[in-house]
């Protein structure tokens, strides 16, 4: 086995699709208002899309795309610190290839590379740690982004430079939480998603239990969703069977990957290294409390904000962008004014047109018109 | 065969500067390993006879395209060989045989003597596999830091035969998509030489001249629609440009594209999109559909097509567009890419 | 939001910390610290698959897991199948 093709059957896939749209059809509900369903990772919409997967789906179900998409939600306050980094004459900056494009309030890291800075695209913070020793005399930053999936290996990543005693090397912390922001989306007034598949790779680090609330508090399912085409169907099955049954469930669909407890040591290398932080600007969503988190006393040596005193200002998002109301499902991205106006893949305004994996970009590339056509 | 040797182990400044210096670089570099006739007189010019030409054909195909390939040296080629095959492939998709090619070099001070030599032969390999001679050229260099070790720009002159017609505007409802094989090596041959992303796969790059697929192409089928090397941007850029300019809509289908495991590999790693990838010995046709199947059948008796594969047609559909039918029965529009394609990790 | 694919982990480098991972005939340096602690015999993990995350192998992927997940969802192909045919059969009565 491979776990890959085998989660790509075409001839199960249209089964379970079958077995999907006779669930829906017995769900009387689904017939007034289509089933709102929030993937809340950005790699479900990215496979959804890439899948052609919406298409497939009873009209009963509504995906309404999440916040999921570490690149999407970064405040361009943050961009412009690392703009401010790299600046510096002595620094190399690294980073994963998905944060080159994202704009600033007045550049972007790969303009900014365009002008001179050092920037370079690593794979892995591993890659970033290996540029550190080949340049004792250059600061070499990290930028960390990405949920709890990436947080074990900045936190490893860190741990090790500590362990070599390297001082040149840097930790730009970005990274942020699920579950505060998911609580956040639920307290919404007029929030009306009916249910939720669960982050995958968030998951096999944090385990199934803290999205325990989501069904004993708010009375939602949520299944813990693999990122093959079959992954997502199955789940999307187990929504719907818990909202017909009218039950709401913790389920783990993606289990081969997602241990019930989730990665202890992965867990214990994020505890060491960093802690909460009071609070975390998302781009589109505002100042959500205990959503981010920061480098730890005993790593501070490591902390780029600290070695570069990054003044992080709050940079507004720009007035016609209504990313938020799209992230919580209030808004298709087709119906927000700027869309494929002001705001495109070329020149993205808003947050979820800067990533593949946004929402809006995703229907901009991959279905624009007909979806366009269709709202 | 040359008159004068280079004896220095690296370029500088001197041998751009008009002198000896730049005399003997010629002469032993470039003259002594192109070797032919229009090029060993070293006129200003290379001087063709038009009759000679015409015999061959009604109309001149003309052509032109830069190289600044990093790194300059990958699995299974050069910027060298790729400099003579990306031009020939210009040419060969508009039916030309190919007959000659410029070679300007712009060379960064500092750039290894030998390396330079490499790229030279590999050129002149190129250029007789493909069957073109180079018969005229430029060298200049530039102060260290201001290029890239080597540049090099090739134009090209070919000759199309009588009758043949072919057009990205030219595809019709109906016409079959052939590509010519796996698609994607060199784009990835090359993310996987530059080293920076730490893969270790073994992967060359399909370089290769194309002129004589087409010809075989052309012989089962004089009226083939379009044709165009897969080069930046991959197959999925041709396919967008084709359903642009000819105001038609395509429809690929997913599962039929040939791509290798190892390509996928570092597409899945990297989030990357094998149909983006450059590619440099690949052409995308758009073939009338009672001929599909002979002229499939043409490409695979022929080296560099051996590969071949019907991976889509022009579809009823609204036109400019692209949709991409995945392997169980959903749709995506497939566009053109913004800038270049990043590595991502979400 | 984290791209994540299966690799078969191949090699266990010295120290144990770090390892080779092979994804669709690519082979990457990964770190294994996530899944596997020097004190374990190689074999622990050699041969097994991960799911490999910015170069870290985050997951031993569980085979029997797997295999139920594949199995549910021939269950639910078949069950669909036999509804079809009834659903048939009834009409054509």
């Amino acid at each position: 086995m491979k776990y890959v093709d085998e989660f790509r059957d075409p001839a199960l896939a249209r089964k379970v699709l079958k077995k999907l749209h006779e669930v829906v059809a017995d769900i009387p509900r689904a017939k007034e208002r289509p089933l709102q369903i929030m993937e809340v990772c950005g790699g479900h919409t990215h496979s959804i899309f890439r899948y052609g997967l919406e298409g497939l789906l009873p009209k009963g179900i509504e995906m309404v795309h999440g916040p999921g998409c570490p690149v999407c939600v970064l405040p361009m306050g943050r961009v412009d610190d690392c703009i401010t980094i790299a600046e510096q004459p002595d620094v190399i900056f690294t980073t994963f290839g998905d944060a080159m494009r994202v704009p600033g309030s007045k550049k972007s890291l790969q303009q900014a590379s365009a002008e001179g800075c050092d920037v370079r695209m690593v794979y892995s913070p591993m890659d970033a740690l290996a540029i550190a020793r080949e340049n004792p005399h250059k600061r070499v930053v990290f930028f960390g982004l990405g949920f709890e999936t990436t947080m074990p290996s900045t936190a490893l990543t860190v741990m090790q430079a500590k362990r070599e005693g390297l001082n040149n090397f840097y930790l730009f912390c970005n990274h942020i939480t699920i579950i505060p922001t998911m609580k956040a989306i639920l307290d919404e007034p007029g929030m009306s998603i009916d249910g939720f598949l669960g982050p995958g790779h968030v998951s096999m680090v944090i385990g199934k239990q803290p999205y325990n609330f989501i069904a004993s508090h708010y009375n939602r399912p949520l299944v813990v969703a693999g990122f093959e085409p079959l992954d997502i169907l199955q789940s999307l099955l187990m929504v719907v069977e818990q909202l017909r049954d009218g039950r709401a469930e913790v389920e783990n669909q993606y289990a081969r990957i997602v241990p019930e407890q989730g990665n202890l040591h992965a867990m214990a290398a994020v505890n060491e290294v960093f802690e909460v932080r009071e609070h975390f600007e998302w781009r589109g969503l505002g100042s959500i409390a205990e959503s981010g988190v920061k480098i730890r006393q005993g790593f501070e040596q490591f902390d780029a904000e600290r070695a570069f005193s990054v003044a992080t200002l709050q940079v507004e998002d720009p007035k016609s962008c209504q990313c938020g109301e799209v992230l919580k499902g209030a808004l298709k991205p087709w119906d927000c004014t700027a869309f494929g106006e002001d705001c495109t893949p070329e020149t993205p305004v808003g947050a979820l047109m800067v990533s593949t994996e946004g929402a809006c970009s995703a229907y901009y590339s991959y279905g624009k018109i007909d979806v366009h056509q269709a709202g | 065969m040359s008159k004068h040797t280079l004896k220095a182990a690296t370029i500088t400044m001197a041998h751009g500067a008009g002198g000896k210096a730049m005399r003997d670089l010629i002469d032993d570099v470039f003259v002594g390993t192109f070797d032919n006739e229009h090029l060993n007189g070293l006129e200003d010019q290379a001087r063709f006879d038009l009759a000679a030409l015409q015999q061959q054909g009604t109309k001149l195909a003309f052509t032109t395209d830069s190289y600044v390939v990093d790194p300059i040296e990958f699995p299974g080629g050069n910027i060298g060989t790729l400099a003579v095959n990306g031009t020939v492939n210009d040419l060969a998709v508009s039916g030309a045989m190919p007959k000659y090619l410029s070679c300007g070099m712009i060379l960064e001070e500092g750039m290894p003597v030998e390396q330079l030599r490499r790229i030279v032969t590999s050129m002149k390999q190129a250029a007789d596999e493909a069957g073109v001679m180079i018969v005229t050229g430029d060298t200049k260099v530039v102060p260290k830091g201001k290029g890239d070790k080597c540049f090099i720009n090739t134009t090209g002159i070919g000759v199309i035969p009588d009758g043949v017609n072919i057009s990205a505007k030219r595809c019709q409802t109906g016409d079959k998509i052939i590509v010519n094989g796996f698609i994607g090596d060199h784009g990835a041959a090359i993310l996987n030489a530059r080293g920076d992303l730490a893969l270790d796969v073994e992967l060359k790059t399909d370089c290769q001249p194309l002129h004589g697929l087409v010809q075989a192409m052309l012989a089962v089928c004089p009226d083939i629609h379009a044709v165009r090397d897969a080069s930046r941007g991959g197959v999925a850029t041709v396919l967008c440009e084709f359903a642009e300019s000819s105001q038609v809509s395509i429809r690929l289908d997913d599962e039929a594209v040939p791509i290798r495991e190892e390509v996928r590999g570092v597409c899945e790693i990297l989030g990357l999109e094998a149909l983006y990838f450059a590619n440099e010995g690949k052409l995308v046709a758009a073939v009338p559909a009672e001929s599909a199947d002979s002229v499939l059948s043409a490409m695979r008796a022929h080296p560099a097509g051996k590969d071949a594969a019907i991976i889509g047609e022009v579809a009823e559909g609204k036109a400019g567009r692209v949709v991409v039918k995945t392997f169980f029965g959903g749709e995506r529009i497939m566009d053109m890419l913004v800038g270049e394609q990043l590595p991502r990790i979400c | 939001m984290c791209l994540g694919i299966p690799g078969q982990i191949i090699e266990v480098k010295e120290g144990g910390q770090f390892g080779v991972a092979s994804i669709l005939g690519v082979k990457r340096e990964v770190n294994l610290s996530c899944v596997y602690t020097p004190d374990q015999p190689e074999a622990a993990v050699i041969g097994s698959w991960a799911l490999i995350h910015v170069g870290f192998a985050m997951s031993l992927i569980d085979e029997d897991e797997a295999q139920r997940t594949l199995e549910i969802l021939k269950e639910i192909g078949e069950l669909q199948e036999e509804m079809d045919a009834i659903a048939q059969s009834g009409s054509r009565a």
